[in-house]
């Protein structure tokens, strides 16, 4: 009401609201986070630009691991599953969350795409995500790392014109290095950009193909899965899952 | 083209805003986009023009205020240089970003209520 003279008439007030506009997506990747902590699932967000080899790369993830962790991946994708058909191939259950017109997964999508799927009994769960250096790096799905694949024929500037998606890498697996022979690309002046907009730099060269550095990427993700492992059960990270759930079932 | 979410995320949240305080009007919106948070502000501009018909948002106004992005090193302070590698030349640890440098926030929104 107005206060100056209580005509009945409206007033117009400020609301400062100062919170994030993806507040409600956090919220949702906070939960997601909590449910593979206390599973002890090592959860990896995959990004990169279409034709990257993100699902090559899982390919030999599968391959060079030699079955010593149980894998599984969404995969996201506009239109088709094949991505999610060729990591079942690989001995990678899996699950597409087509996303339509939709340029990037967000919390929710993920989050309904554990319903049905066995992803509690995994130790390392991918969430490959839609090709695109652009959108996917703004949202957070509750992974405990972000991953981005960079092929060398993507040109040496990439980092330096896609920061945002950099920024948010804690690895970079720079692939499809076996081309390297056949290209005009110095892979220092990659590695230099990318000194340039990651704060924590941190980078492998990679082959699907030849294998090559496929050792330093099992390790990191061994060193990954150990931090996990020591966490896992409710009383380490405080959370004892009896939260409001939100959707009534359980998954 | 992310941006068309982002509008949805917001006015959304407007909405709910609005409602928990009666509003009969929302007139107009702040919000602070980061220089490095990933969203170009014209095409949010455009996507929320687009997309306010028909919504609590329809005659707000949005104000749009652009937050640069500085890195400076984690332990001493010392600002690095856009372009420059993200490690402190002194301390080897790495550069933090400055405050809402990557962030996309609401910070106030103007109703009329009764």
């Amino acid at each position: 009401m107005c206060t100056t003279c209580g005509c009945g008439d409206t007033s117009l007030v400020p609301v400062d609201v100062h919170e994030k506009i993806l507040a409600g997506n956090d919220r949702v990747a906070r939960h997601n986070r909590e449910h593979f902590a206390e599973a002890g699932v090592l959860a990896l967000n995959l990004m990169g630009s279409p034709g990257a080899g993100k699902t090559a790369l899982l390919e030999a993830t599968a391959r060079a691991s030699g079955g010593r962790w149980r894998l599984g991946a969404v995969s996201g994708d506009l239109a088709t599953d094949n991505d999610a058909r060729r990591l079942e191939k690989a001995g990678i259950p899996s699950r597409t969350i087509t996303t339509g017109q939709g340029c990037h997964l967000d919390a929710e999508l993920v989050h309904n795409a554990l319903h049905g799927f066995a992803w509690k009994d995994l130790d390392l769960f991918f969430i490959e995500n839609v090709g695109n250096l652009v959108c996917p790096a703004i949202y957070d799905l509750g992974q405990a790392a972000n991953v981005v694949a960079l092929s060398v024929t993507e040109g040496e500037d990439k980092p330096q014109k896609y920061p945002v998606m950099f920024k948010g890498a804690d690895l970079v697996l720079l692939t499809k290095c076996d081309l390297l022979p056949h290209l005009e690309v110095e892979v220092s002046k990659i590695l230099d950009g990318l000194r340039r907009v990651m704060p924590r730099f941190e980078a492998i060269q990679i082959s699907a193909k030849t294998g090559q550095g496929l050792d330093a990427w099992i390790g990191w993700l061994e060193a990954r899965r150990a931090k996990v492992a020591r966490g896992t059960g409710a009383a380490a990270h405080g959370h004892s899952h009896e939260h409001p759930h939100g959707h009534g079932h359980e998954h | 083209m992310h941006e068309y979410s982002l509008v949805q995320s917001l006015v959304t949240r407007v909405e709910s805003l609005a409602l928990a305080r009666k509003a009969t009007v929302v007139h107009r919106l702040v919000v602070s986009v980061g220089e490095l948070a990933g969203l170009d502000p014209e095409l949010f501009q455009t996507a929320y023009d687009t997309f306010r018909a028909g919504t609590i948002c329809e005659r707000a106004e949005m104000e749009l205020r652009r937050v640069p992005a500085r890195w400076a090193c984690s332990g001493c302070g010392r600002e690095i240089p856009k372009g420059e590698v993200l490690t402190c030349p002194d301390c080897g640890l790495p550069a933090r970003l400055s405050a809402g440098g990557d962030e996309i926030l609401l910070e106030t929104v103007e109703m009329e209520v009764p």
